[in-house]
């Protein structure tokens, strides 16, 4: 009895399982994707095999949510094959969108990574220095691994992408809404639509009040405790909701903890992490420079900027496959 | 001229894994090999961060999981930091772990490992899922599987912010104290998932025990494994997830080492086989052997199953009775040294054990919603930051969970070192896998059947490789039959063919 209904499928790459949770959490709403999809391919969930999917026919599955980055050969051959057999094809949450938290591996290399893994960590028994990959001979045969991309790829670089969804992960009432819009029929926007946030900011959906003053100093989060109720920018915690497409409520601000970006820049134009930069750094008082020395005025912004010790870690954190500053050439590792 | 079978991808499982199986001339096993082809790298990543964002940079090693990194790693920073956690803060941590441990054992009885048995282990491929546990159990039974994953995702994003990545935790710590509508709901809760976890063990008993076929795979020899077990107790040897001592016992149930976690360098280090990126941990004191069974060999395992082996008692009146029955069913009650249980071998009894967990969790649970101070509004504290060195553990529902750091003087990362629950049991999911691909499949003969049932081998051990490697990307398992020596591809097994 072959299976009508319009097929689809989860694939996870360099991520976590955090995206099929997210879409597990759409609870009862589940029970409606198996009512309306034939839900067939999902490692984490279901039994089905590469195998079968290379069997298909192209276009044979109508929608693909795929999270994860690519980070090795076979992430990218996956993303290949699932581009291949979809029609829609959704680059789904941050890893997938833009690297997410795995692309901060851009930032040393693969060699630094490999080295620290296996060979530089406290537990490690590894007098040899035995790094895992490609073919080893074991009884019986030999056995392979993946290789490892040059740097972290987000999917749009390998393959492409009708719609990206953000969010790490994306929130589950976001998900269902996309599910059920597809579900209906109704006509679907135009490629390379975000779908699953809002066009403003993060600060459009929280609840925290602007008072339009300025921070003296940015302060790291166990250095101040937030006042109830005031935007935690303000008051110089690094939230950068600013700079930040809305659409998961404002979690974060609201139990006092700063937006960390995980839905993207709102400015799709701009370098991300520069344009968080600017928004945050836009609400620290920069103090009277007027009659001061140079040496002076350096040493009273480099103060009240020192809230944000990693740069790279703040403002970067989701999306360094994508940005310029991590474009970084095979010749740095060398 | 061997053939070769590859399990790729491996499935109902968190994370990317694959399984080679090697099978001589006669169509018999040579070898076989859980292989993780993943690796994201978070120990080099890590490194120049600020050290107040792990909790909330960790987490994403484990989507699954990332109450267990994010709680590991905030003991990690207390200590860091000079920072003993506050009261208030302290139980709300534990809370939310306690609802985290309902839903993740849930997640992996119903959705994951559960279908294996509630389906069946030869039920057609499509049906072996969570879907097809709700048409077995009934739609009812079903949406109660769902609504214990509900209201506790929705008590953790309450206090923690987010559902999947909560993000409250703070050097001695929380970012939010709770109101008293969120502790009544938290009691209720409380409530409702203690009578969950009694209806998911008669479910247990009914459905696996009840079954003469289940309960033979269960108390059969293909499954069972001789190794040391490890798991985090208290002072009177029950087990507690979020803090206590690590406990060592041997095969026999002798007690071979306890020792506080921030000794963790001095009883367990990691060997590297070329062709797997997770690395296998074993106890120093024994030395790594290779994959090999018994008290002479450094193979310890750290799941539910050795959780109880380590423990004397559970701290709760309901799961301590389960926690007898256990017992008693192997014939392994008061029979061990000293007058404690004997381990259980039974690997496949796991799923057993994670459900006294889950109702152990669930009773504790109760207890924190109901303690007098628990909306202390004193749950957050400004602290400085300094250099130094941070050992933080906790017991993932996958195993001990340890996050060990460094800073500069400015609360910037240096190094990074964390052993995962999974990667604990890395060498016995691979022993598991390879016991059971030789005592299931001859003369060549493979199907869909038999290969799921050599996935039970590792699926027992609830494996989460996206944290195991808290290193690379997710694939399903795949198998593979080659030929020995040669290596040539015989058959990509595909399920249903």
């Amino acid at each position: 009895m072959p299976n009508l209904k319009p097929k689809l499928a989860m694939y996870w790459a360099a991520s976590c399982g955090g995206c099929e949770i997210a879409l597990a959490n759409i609870n009862e709403a589940l029970l409606e994707i198996d009512a309306y999809f034939d839900f067939m391919f999902c490692p984490c969930l279901l039994d089905t095999k590469r195998a079968d999917i290379e069997a298909l026919p192209d276009k044979a599955i109508f929608l693909t949510l795929f999270n994860g980055a690519l980070r090795t050969e076979e992430n990218l051959e996956m993303a290949e094959l699932l581009r291949c057999k979809s029609q829609i094809f959704i680059a789904f949450g941050a890893c997938a969108a833009s690297g997410g938290i795995p692309a901060l591996a851009n930032q040393h290399g693969i060699s630094h990574m490999l080295e620290t893994v296996f060979c530089g960590s406290a537990s490690t028994d590894n007098i040899q220095g035995l790094i895992p990959g490609a073919t080893s001979a074991v009884p019986g045969g030999e056995l392979e691994l993946p290789a490892f991309l040059q740097r972290v790829l987000a999917v749009h670089e390998a393959v492409t992408v009708d719609y990206t969804m953000p969010g790490c992960p994306p929130e589950p009432e976001q998900i269902v809404a996309v599910i059920r819009h597809v579900a209906s029929g109704n006509p679907l926007p135009g490629n390379g639509t975000l779908l699953g946030c809002t066009p403003r900011a993060v600060c459009d959906q929280c609840e925290r009040e602007k008072r339009g003053s300025l921070a003296a100093r940015l302060v790291r989060p166990f250095e101040a405790l937030p006042e109830a109720g005031w935007c935690l920018a303000e008051q110089g915690f690094a939230c950068i909701g600013t700079a930040t497409h809305g659409g998961c409520g404002a979690l974060c601000p609201a139990v006092a903890m700063p937006c960390t970006g995980c839905y993207g820049a709102l400015d799709l134009d701009a370098d991300p992490g520069a344009a968080a930069l600017s928004a945050l750094v836009a609400v620290v008082d920069p103090g009277e420079s007027s009659g001061k020395a140079e040496a002076d005025i350096h040493a009273h912004l480099r103060g009240a900027l020192a809230g944000v010790a990693d740069p790279l870690g703040t403002f970067y954190r989701y999306n360094l496959a994508t940005a310029t500053v991590a474009n970084r050439s095979p010749e740095v590792d060398q | 001229m061997n053939q070769r079978i590859t399990i790729d991808p491996i499935t109902r499982l968190e994370g990317h894994g694959r399984i080679e199986i090697f099978l001589d001339d006669a169509g018999e096993v040579v070898s076989a090999y859980f292989q993780v082809p993943e690796l994201r790298g978070f120990e080099s990543f890590c490194v120049g961060r600020q050290s107040e964002e792990m909790p909330n940079i960790t987490n994403r090693i484990c989507g699954v999981c990332p109450e267990a990194h994010h709680i590991a790693a905030a003991k990690a920073l207390d200590e860091m930091f000079g920072a003993p956690c506050l009261p208030a803060a302290v139980r709300i941590r534990e809370l939310i772990y306690s609802a985290f441990f309902v839903t993740d054992h849930t997640t992996h009885f119903y959705c994951l490992g559960g279908p294996d048995f509630i389906v069946g282990p030869d039920a057609p491929k499509e049906e072996r899922n969570i879907l097809g546990v709700i048409r077995k159990v009934g739609l009812d039974a079903g949406k109660e599987v769902i609504a214990c994953r509900a209201r506790n995702h929705g008590l953790i994003k309450k206090l923690g912010g987010r559902g999947v990545h909560l993000c409250g935790a703070l050097p001695g710590g929380w970012s939010v104290a709770v109101t008293p509508e969120i502790a009544e709901e938290a009691r209720q809760i409380a409530r409702q998932n203690i009578e969950f976890a009694l209806f998911s063990l008669e479910t247990f008993h009914q459905i696996v025990l009840g079954n003469e076929a289940y309960r033979d795979l269960v108390m059969g020899d293909l499954y069972a494994h001789q190794t040391y077990s490890m798991g985090t107790v208290d002072a009177d040897n029950a087990p507690n997830f979020y803090d206590g001592t690590i406990r060592v016992v041997d095969p026999a149930g002798n007690e071979l080492t306890r020792y506080r976690p921030q000794k963790y360098l001095d009883h367990i280090a990691e060997h590297v086989e070329p062709w797997s990126y997770v690395k296998f941990p074993y106890l120093k004191k024994i030395g790594w052997k290779g994959f090999v069974d018994g008290p002479e060999s450094g193979v310890y395992q750290a799941t539910p199953l050795a959780r109880l082996n380590v423990a004397d008692r559970m701290a709760t009146p309901r799961a301590q009775a389960e926690f007898e029955r256990f017992f008693d069913a192997f014939g392994c009650r008061g029979t061990g040294p000293g007058g404690r249980n004997r381990p259980v071998h039974h690997r496949l009894a796991t799923h057993w054990a994670r459900l006294v967990e889950l109702l152990y969790a669930a009773e504790r649970m109760q207890e924190l919603a109901d303690h007098p101070e628990l909306c202390d509004p004193n749950v957050r504290q400004i602290v400085s930051y300094r250099a130094g060195v941070g050992i933080g553990s906790v017991e993932a529902p996958r195993g001990t969970l340890t996050h060990h750091y460094s800073c500069d003087e400015r609360g910037i990362l240096t190094s990074v070192n964390l052993v995962v629950g999974t990667t604990n049991n890395n060498a016995p999911i691979g022993m598991s896998i390879a016991k059971a691909a030789k005592g299931l499949i001859h003369n060549g003969v493979v199907n869909d059947g038999i290969l799921n049932r050599v996935e039970m081998a590792f699926r027992l051990y609830d494996p989460c490789c996206s944290c195991a490697t808290h290193a690379i990307g997710t694939a399903p398992l795949e198998i593979t039959i080659r030929r020995a020596g040669v290596g040539t591809i015989l058959d990509r097994i595909s399920r249903g063919c």
